[in-house]
């Protein structure tokens, strides 16, 4: 059986073991989504905004659409994956299943929990009906699909004027008990008026079996609220994540989205930001470093609707061996987005001939009082820097990561969390396969 | 401790050096003048071993070892250090930690234990100190920003940390006040001695007011034409290089 219809034809099972009431609106949702799905399918290389990704041959596998959670994972198992350097919440979730033996949560002034129970308990029907898939939904149908099944994953509710003492850290780990399996995890976000909160996301794989995520996360930031989003993209090279996010923003909201793509075998990220007011500023930064056969494709989208906005954004790609990037950066200025400013870079190195980046840069802009720039670049390693460090003794296999070091350290700068930032130096210069015997 | 033995160079099939023949002994400075596209530059890239550059004839040869074979680092790790007329910016890497990494990749090439984070301080700021440079200087990102004066102290400052057996200093002059220059001079004035050899590459007469050469050579369309003592230098600086061609 192709995977569409294994999916559409095990939905029915799903929703009567989900414990659900079928009155809920979360029932409806689901059937309407199970039914987009349905109908629009798996996107395939026809869809201009696929064209460059092709999920033919991942598609193929024989999926589990259900795994079963019988591993045990112990702390010492997870335990590097974590960022223990600091305190924090943890939401950890093992084949899907969430994990409150690893978790460290809490309902007290605000709820950093899990999406299974704001579904089913009366007490979030408010926080549910207001904003569950009021972003994901009629967007494509790989997030139809994450609604249609949509269960679990990390449900935090800020209320307004809080400053959440500790970064939140989401993980989702799969161990291989299946040959292949399918996660589907959904996450929900709200961050209420003058309110600041720091996330860090990943996604890992604990075996060499194959893993498709499909993950949506919705991040609604009230007026005034700060929002630090941390995406840790180093997964196995079995393991294919698409990864929606959706961010709404009210007037006078910060969002930042950083993603840092280093591992996986087929990555997409959908990243889409909404202005919902003026004042508003939207940072989206990433950096991908692949090699081998890796495929990373960053979608994005700022939509200015309202005046006096800014968005700014910055990608950087280094590709070495037969890797492939996709950067499709669309930012819309509406003609009432009067006084925007709208900042768009994308930087790429290709260190091998077999390398490709596809960069598209998208502007369309209504409105005539703004300022919006965008720049590529797709280059190689600058000859005469790699000289210079060399005749001072560094070897070239030090000096070309130092060089690349460089080029993405204006990425890695905008990390507000100190442990968080040496902790991504360090996969970078595992990476690029160097002790460079100093932290940055 | 240098030959030049008829050195012959291109770069896209274009012959630069045309046959130069030059020795510096230990204890020597030497001084290369010549006007813009005589091949000065390029004279230092090819001992340095950059790898644009295709020797076709003649060698370079170091304490008896030819170097054709050698990578740039190999020559650094074998004490050839060449100081750059444009040296590059490296965000993101601080000054300190470049030159640390300098320092330990050579040691380790010559069979040296790293040095340990306390020695590396402290000669660190030895040599700030020799080239009256700021410690806030040290955590700032490697010539990124830096004035040119900066950026060429920052040059004898590696070079005073990596102690190079023969020092190449290509245009070190240009760009520079006259105040940066005595620092710059007296930086290398302090670090000669009876073991070591510098080469000065430089276009006017200037910097040989402050950094005295034992020789000095006219370079001209790829050959050296004539050589002579520090007052070849006086002589280049009142007649010009015409009378030479």
């Amino acid at each position: 059986m192709e995977l569409k219809e294994k999916l559409v034809s095990s939905f029915l099972a799903f929703e009567n073991k989900g414990g659900l009431d079928l009155d809920s609106n979360v029932h409806e949702i689901r059937q309407k989504a199970i039914h987009n799905f349905e109908n629009q399918g798996f996107p395939t290389k026809k869809d201009e905004e696929w064209k460059y990704t092709n999920l033919k041959s991942l598609l193929k596998n024989d999926f589990n659409l259900f795994p079963s959670t019988n591993k045990s994972v112990e702390f010492k198992d997870v335990e590097r994956y974590l960022i223990n350097e600091i305190e924090s919440y943890k939401l950890i979730f093992i084949d899907g299943v969430f994990s409150s033996f690893l978790s460290t949560t809490t309902h007290d002034e605000w709820d950093i929990c899990v999406l299974s129970s704001a579904l089913t308990k009366p007490k979030y029907k408010m926080v549910v009906d207001n904003y569950f898939n009021t972003l994901a939904k009629n967007n494509n149908s790989l997030s139809e699909l994450n609604t249609a099944f949509a269960k679990e994953g990390a449900f935090i509710n800020i209320p307004k004027n809080t400053i959440v003492p500790k970064p939140i850290q989401i993980i989702n780990f799969s161990t291989g008990s299946e040959k292949e399996v399918i996660l589907q995890p959904r996450n929900l976000v709200v961050v209420g008026e003058n309110s600041h909160v720091q996330i860090i996301e990943r996604h890992q794989n604990l075996s060499k079996n194959t893993t498709l995520t499909n993950a949506v996360t919705e991040i609604f930031v009230h007026k005034r609220a700060i929002v630090d989003y941390y995406k840790i993209q180093n997964d196995t090279q079995n393991s294919s994540l698409i990864d929606s996010t959706f961010v709404s923003q009210k007037q006078q909201s910060v969002a930042s989205v950083n993603t840092y793509s280093f591992g996986g075998k087929l990555i997409r990220n959908n990243l889409e930001f909404q202005h919902e007011g003026e004042y508003i500023t939207s940072n989206l930064n990433g950096i991908s470093i692949l090699n081998n056969k890796q495929h990373v494709d960053n979608h994005t989208l700022v939509n200015h609707k309202y005046p006096n906005c800014e968005s700014h954004e910055l990608y950087k790609g280094i590709y070495a061996d037969k890797s492939t990037g996709v950067f499709n950066g669309k930012v819309i200025v509406q003609q009432a987005a009067q006084k925007t400013n709208a900042f768009q870079q994308n930087n790429n190195i290709l260190i091998d001939d077999g390398a490709t980046i596809n960069a598209k840069p998208q502007l369309e802009i209504f409105a005539d009082d703004v300022k919006c720039s965008h720049g590529c670049t797709i280059g190689q390693l600058d000859e005469n820097a790699l000289f210079y460090m060399r005749s001072r003794g560094i070897p070239k296999k030090e000096a070309t990561a130092l060089l690349l070091f460089a080029f993405g350290n204006e990425v890695v700068e905008k990390i507000k969390i100190p442990q968080l930032k040496s902790r991504i130096i360090k996969l970078i210069a595992k990476n690029l396969g160097v002790n460079l015997g100093f932290e940055m | 401790m240098l030959q030049v033995k008829n050195l012959h160079a291109s770069i896209n099939d274009k012959e630069i050096l045309k046959g130069i023949n030059l020795e510096i002994k230990a204890g020597e400075v030497h001084a290369i003048m010549g006007p813009n596209g005589s091949g000065k530059s390029t004279l230092s890239a090819v001992i340095a071993g950059k790898e644009e550059f295709e020797v076709t004839e003649g060698a370079v040869i170091l304490n008896n070892q030819d170097l054709a074979d050698l990578a740039p680092e190999e020559r650094a790790h074998k004490g050839i250090f060449l100081s750059f007329q444009y040296p590059i910016e490296i965000p993101g890497v601080t000054v300190t930690n470049f030159i640390k990494t300098a320092i330990n990749e050579t040691r380790k090439a010559n069979g040296l234990e790293e040095l340990s984070a306390k020695d590396m301080l402290k000669l660190i700021r030895e040599k700030a100190d020799l080239l009256e440079l700021d410690r806030k200087f040290l955590s700032r990102s490697l010539n990124e920003g830096f004035s040119g004066g900066e950026k060429k102290r920052n040059e004898i400052f590696q070079m005073a940390m990596l102690e190079p057996k023969l020092a190449i200093l290509d245009e070190t002059d240009s760009g520079l006040d006259i105040d940066a220059l005595k620092v710059v001079a007296n930086g290398v004035n302090k670090l000669k001695n009876k073991d070591n050899a510098v080469l000065l590459i430089t276009h006017y007469q200037r910097l040989l007011d402050y950094i005295i050469p034992d020789f000095v050579h006219v370079l001209y369309n790829g050959k050296i034409v004539k050589s002579g003592g520090k007052e070849l230098a006086h002589e280049l600086e009142k007649k010009g290089y015409d009378w030479l061609k």
